[in-house]
């Protein structure tokens, strides 16, 4: 299995972790990457909040770069926004002649060219939960993450807008808990699992950023989080490295570690922390990972028989719903 | 077939900038995008009401408003829209207008943005601490004090770059966002 | 023998005359060969135009007659009538449409002339070869099959059965009632729906004229109107009717429970045997199989061993019935919107959120809860509700239309809730639709008695507090749009107004009987605006939801406007099948039965002791697909044969250009 490789800007330095974690388990679980050449920024959600045909340029630079890796039509990406920006470029410049012929100009102002529809765009959890799939994480697994409470936490632009989430219901996904619970993990059925953390607001309102922070790490926190786990280097640094900042805000005390998920597939398959850059985190996972290995209540053996003074009302089934 | 309006510029401007934009005439105002946003308590008015200030012509008020500017493009107004307008790349759209015309009262948001494209456009990367450098300094001189652990954390634990990170061929990316630059204004 | 051919030119006020030159086309088409006289006139359909006609055929001996007007959809039968009236068979009338075919899609008067002139010389030169035609009586079995139990079916059934004529009703489920009868009051006038439509079910189950097959489905039908055939099966209840006395013993002793899915909409619970629900017509219970200890592992038969007349039958079998019917209405109605597809919402992973027909059996006094409204613990008072609107209605996402009825069914909850518990009622729209007769009178009684009303289709529904007074809560997220703001509010309990959408089978039962869905998958009518119990298939009618969201009073108006239309034909006795038909000539036909697949109302059959096609002229629609496509020309079309088709061409291209002067004309195309 072979991909076009697309760190994103994040992944050099501050998300670290998470690039050198998501080669470790690539390696491990035997799939090729090859770093895209020269690659640039994808301008997050900023250059096109100022220029279409330059915001779109920037992205196809990438997408014309990936097209040097012969053979390789798959590109991934690790970041969400790196995701939507190519994914999205790839569909609009497909759609949208006069863009297109823009944009195709300038970059053959730099001597490239790009094809709308020759690349596949995938974000990492696709790719491993579709390509890698449940039974291969489930056999990898040596040590499994029992007795650790996860929050999987999707952030939007993986599974918004709906044209690039490969089926997932775009308000409660699913694939990311999946694989947490493959791993071992108890997996927190997390209602803010799909929320946005605020992207960039914390730099442009306080109280609108770090609002959207709190409402986050207050929902883990309602239901007994470990550890949540993030599938995008900007909702990890939202949560992790403001949650301090966020506490001072509002008065409050949470202490949740944020970790990417490729670390917890890393340390479920008996690679060592530190090589996962476990530690990285602002808020510290230590004391939450002493938990794996803890006992855990076993699941009750077959559906419990209905008390007869029960007066509950049934739950819709599968059927239900509809008459 | 669409009826192009004549006695409401404003609202053909915005429908042709955004793919898909036409849908913005069949808008129920519902209420679903503002009551969707996670952001919306915090806008001047809400996407709802842009829109209805669209349709009412308002092109200065519109671009005014900060609203475009709080969306934090987590795309549930797109998802959610009963009419399937779409509402994060109209508010991208109108961000855009708003810097072409230079109409907008809060520069925070534009600030950070062209701050953002700046280090892009000059090295080829992002460059966060640059980024967070001059907008602060400009925008939140005692921010930095509120977020020094987040600062010291992140420089102890190696995750601080320290200086951009130059791509080879920058030089032809500079002749390409040029290009695109001048195809954009004469679009 | 020459023809005389009349021409009449109408210029539909302004709509023909306004482009084209009606005068000079008058004159125009009196100098071609075979018209004796050539008219113009403001409006040929009203009666003046009409006795125009009426009058040139009995004085100038007319034989033939042609009208340049608007589309033969409209008045061809208008002016088929007026000619069989003044004693000239009606298909040797022929129309032009000047009006749809060239005044309303050209502003250009001389092309429009041109067309005019080249469309009436067509018409003139085919009308002379056309034949006389009669159409073929066929006889009306004065047999009706309802398929559909519901209140639309009932009504029809009762008013052909009070009438005289026998009816079939077939009803999927156990029992007929429908949807209706899981309601528990009906707005706006708050009578109890089982009240009121209980009293109909049992009239329908004693008739003597209603046969009721209940359990059953109909599996195949073939013919033609007022001559189908329907083959039904009956499914095996496991209890024989002939011994059932309904006494419910077998009921009672049932050990096995089970989620009751249909009736009780997945509130309740039934046993393994059992009634929908007590008024039940037929009152014959029906064994679940599926869920049935014997049938799972060969024990129990509890319900056996108690029942008093001995009934239970465990090895019955699916019996088949062969039926003779004249005319079969289809009332089928609807299934709810399945609202875990909007996980916004929460419902099915919230536990106190629920949809409307989960709310109907709760207030039900005869419901899962004896008619108290409470959370899903079966136990707790809720203090607060919130009604959502257009949750799957009015959504491009999901299903695009209004569903008619919940904006009532909200305003119904509301009073049902303020009338039984403390509690406080806010209901979140769009827009309040309440178009007919009391109901405006019924959402101001509302405001009146204090239910809430907030402007804003919610956007989500959650348990994620932000807040510590949200917090055990569920929050309604919604922007007051009235207000302007975005709100959160806590409830106790949410219930989704989900939307009517058409039943997931819809499509497989059109086809079943010979008809169509729409786009959005309900049947389609005949005529939306003016024939909306009809279908294109003559002897198939629809009636109620299944054509279109709609409340009780107009699924009963349409059950009864079924009805009536049925009975006419029966009173007649005879359907009037037209002429224009295609027929295979034998002597030409090798029997390579091309045809016979390519014919989309399989009118065609394969005679094999022949070794010929056979065209049954009650089938045929007249398309013409089996004419072009027979490879021996076998197959010729009435009133549209090859020399007929040719004339007209022959004076589309020809007779306009002399007409012009003589010079070849090149064809004109528009810039």
């Amino acid at each position: 299995m072979k991909y076009s490789y697309f760190p994103g800007c994040s992944l050099e330095k501050n998300a670290a972790s998470y690039d050198v974690s998501t080669r470790a388990v690539a390696s491990r679980l035997g799939m090729q990457f090859t770093e895209i050449e020269d690659w640039n920024c994808c301008g997050a959600t900023e250059y096109v909040s100022l220029n279409l045909t330059a915001a779109y340029s920037l992205i196809a630079r990438n997408l014309a770069q990936a097209t040097k890796n012969t053979g390789l039509d798959q590109v991934v990406a690790p970041c969400s926004a790196c995701y939507l920006n190519l994914r999205k470029a790839d569909k609009v410049l497909g759609q949208d002649a006069r863009l297109a012929d823009r944009v195709g100009k300038a970059l053959a102002a730099g001597g490239l060219s790009y094809k709308p529809g020759s690349l596949h765009v995938r974000h990492l959890l696709d790719v491993l939960y579709q390509d890698i799939g449940l039974e291969a994480l489930t056999a990898a697994v040596t040590k499994p993450l029992t007795g650790l409470r996860v929050a999987p936490y999707y952030g939007c632009m993986i599974v918004r807008p709906s044209f690039h989430n490969g089926g997932e219901d775009p308000e409660y996904p699913i694939s990311l808990d999946k694989i947490l619970k493959a791993l071992g993990a108890e997996v927190v059925d997390y209602p803010m699992k799909a929320h946005c953390c605020g992207g960039h607001m914390t730099q442009i309102s306080e109280d609108t950023g770090f609002e959207m922070i709190r409402r986050l790490i207050k929902g883990a926190d309602d239901y007994q989080t470990d550890v949540i786990a993030t599938i995008c280097p900007m909702c990890q640094l939202n949560l992790d490295g403001f949650q301090g900042a966020m506490n001072r805000h509002f008065s409050t005390n949470y202490h949740i570690p944020v970790l990417y998920f490729t670390q917890l597939i890393g340390l479920a398959m008996g690679m060592a922390p530190k090589d996962m850059g476990i530690g990285d985190e602002i808020v510290s996972a230590a004391k939450a990972l002493t938990k794996i290995g803890t006992a855990v209540e076993p699941e009750p053996a077959g559906p419990a028989r209905r008390k007869k003074d029960d007066k509950s009302l049934p739950m819709p089934s599968r059927g239900g719903g509809v008459a | 077939m669409h009826r192009k309006s004549a006695s409401n510029p404003f609202l053909e401007e915005v429908v042709a900038t955004a793919p898909g934009g036409d849908a913005l005439r069949t808008c129920l105002q519902c209420g679903t995008c503002g009551g969707s946003c996670p952001s919306g308590p915090d806008m001047d008015h809400t996407p709802r009401m842009l829109f209805a200030m669209i349709n009412g012509g308002m092109r200065e008020q519109v671009l005014r408003s900060n609203t475009p500017w709080y969306c934090v493009s987590c795309y549930y107004c797109t998802v959610r829209c009963p009419k399937e307008i779409p509402i994060t790349e109209i508010m991208y759209a109108l961000k855009r207008l708003a810097v072409r015309d230079g109409v907008y009262d809060d520069t925070t948001a534009p600030d950070f943005s062209k701050t953002f494209i700046h280090w892009v456009e000059e090295y080829g990367r992002s460059f966060e601490l640059g980024l967070m450098g001059v907008h602060m300094i400009r925008h939140n001189p005692f921010g930095a004090f509120k977020i020094m652990d987040m600062g010291v954390g992140m420089v102890t634990k190696g995750r601080m770059g320290f200086a951009p990170t130059r791509i080879k061929a920058l030089d032809g990316l500079k002749r390409i966002l040029a290009k695109a630059k001048e195809l954009e204004a004469q679009a | 023998m020459s023809e005389k051919v009349g021409v009449y030119i109408c210029h539909c006020g302004s709509n023909i005359a306004g482009t084209v030159d009606v005068v000079e086309l008058a004159k125009f088409a009196g100098e071609l060969p075979g018209v004796t006289v050539s008219r113009e006139y403001k409006f040929m359909c009203s009666s003046l135009g009409q006795e125009l006609v009426a009058e040139d055929i009995q004085k100038q001996g007319l034989t033939r007659v042609v009208v340049g007007a608007c589309s033969p959809h409209l008045h061809e039968k208008t002016f088929r009538r007026a000619c069989a009236t003044a004693g000239l068979n009606p298909y040797l009338m022929q129309m032009a449409s000047l009006r749809e075919q060239v005044s309303w899609v050209t502003e250009d008067k001389a092309l429009a002339l041109d067309k005019a002139k080249a469309m009436i010389s067509g018409a003139v030169r085919r009308v002379q070869l056309q034949e006389e035609l009669e159409p073929t009586p066929v006889p009306v079995n004065p047999n009706t099959l309802v398929v559909g139990g519901g209140v639309a079916g009932i009504q029809a059934a009762l008013e052909l059965a009070d009438a005289g004529y026998p009816v079939f009703m077939v009803e999927r489920e156990p029992s007929i009632g429908g949807h209706m009868a899981q309601f528990d009051k009906t707005f706006p006038t708050l009578d109890c729906s089982a009240c009121i439509l209980t009293p109909k079910m049992s009239d329908v189950g004693t008739h003597d004229k209603i046969t009721l097959l209940s359990y059953a489905e109909v599996e195949e039908v073939t013919g033609f109107v007022g001559n189908f055939h329907v083959r039904i099966r009956k499914r095996a209840r496991g209890v024989d009717e002939k011994d059932c006395t309904g006494c419910g013993i077998c009921i009672e002793k049932c050990p096995r429970k089970v989620v009751d899915e249909v009736f009780e909409a997945g509130m309740g619970y039934r046993k393994a045997i059992y009634r929908p629900f007590p008024q039940a017509v037929p009152k014959f219970p029906v064994i679940d199989r599926a869920n049935c200890t014997f049938y799972e592992r060969g024990t129990c038969k509890a319900c056996e061993k108690f029942c008093p007349t001995n009934a239970i039958k465990f090895d019955q079998e699916d019996s088949f019935l062969d039926l003779d019917i004249g005319n079969i209405i289809l009332a089928t109605g609807w299934d709810l919107f399945d609202a875990r597809r909007l996980s916004q919402f929460g419902y099915g992973r919230l536990a106190n959120v629920f949809t409307n027909l989960e709310f109907e059996r709760l207030c039900n006094a005869a419901g899962p809860t004896d008619g108290k409204i409470v959370l899903r613990d079966g136990v707790t008072e809720p203090k607060s509700i919130a009604l959502v609107h257009c949750v799957g209605s009015r959504d491009k996402t999901t299903n695009p239309q209004c569903s008619a009825v919940c904006c009532m069914a909200a305003l119904k909850f509301g009073h049902l809730v303020m009338e039984k518990t403390q509690a406080e009622v806010t209901s979140f729209y769009i827009d309040i639709r309440a178009p007919h007769k009391n109901y405006e009178e019924f959402y101001d009684r509302l405001q009146d008695e204090g239910m809430h009303f907030v402007r804003g289709r919610v956007a989500e529904v959650t348990d994620a507090a932000r807040r510590p007074e949200e917090e055990g809560k569920l929050i309604v997220q919604v922007e007051d749009t009235l207000v302007g703001k975005q709100r959160r509010l806590p409830f106790d309990m949410v219930v989704l107004m989900s939307g009517l959408q058409p039943r997931a089978d819809a499509k497989e039962v059109g086809l079943r009987f010979g008809i169509s869905c729409s786009m959005d998958g309900w049947f389609t009518e005949r005529h939306p605006k003016l024939d909306p119990v009809a279908t294109m298939t003559d002897g198939i009618f629809i009636a109620g939801v299944c054509q279109g969201p709609k409340d009780i009073p107009d699924s009963v108006a349409q059950g009864a406007a079924a009805a009536s239309r049925i009975q006419g034909m029966i009173a007649r006795g005879t359907v009037m099948i037209e002429p224009v038909v295609a027929t295979i000539h034998e002597e030409h036909c090798s029997g390579c039965r091309i045809c016979n697949n390519l014919c989309p109302f399989n009118a065609i059959e394969f005679l094999a002791e022949k070794g010929v096609s056979y065209i049954n002229a009650a089938l045929c629609k007249g398309c013409g697909t089996c004419v072009a496509a027979c490879p021996a020309q076998a197959i010729s079309g009435a009133h549209f044969n090859n020399q007929q088709i040719n004339a007209e061409i022959e004076g589309l291209l020809y007779d306009a250009v002399r007409g012009n002067g003589g010079a070849p004309k090149p064809v004109a195309v528009p810039a």
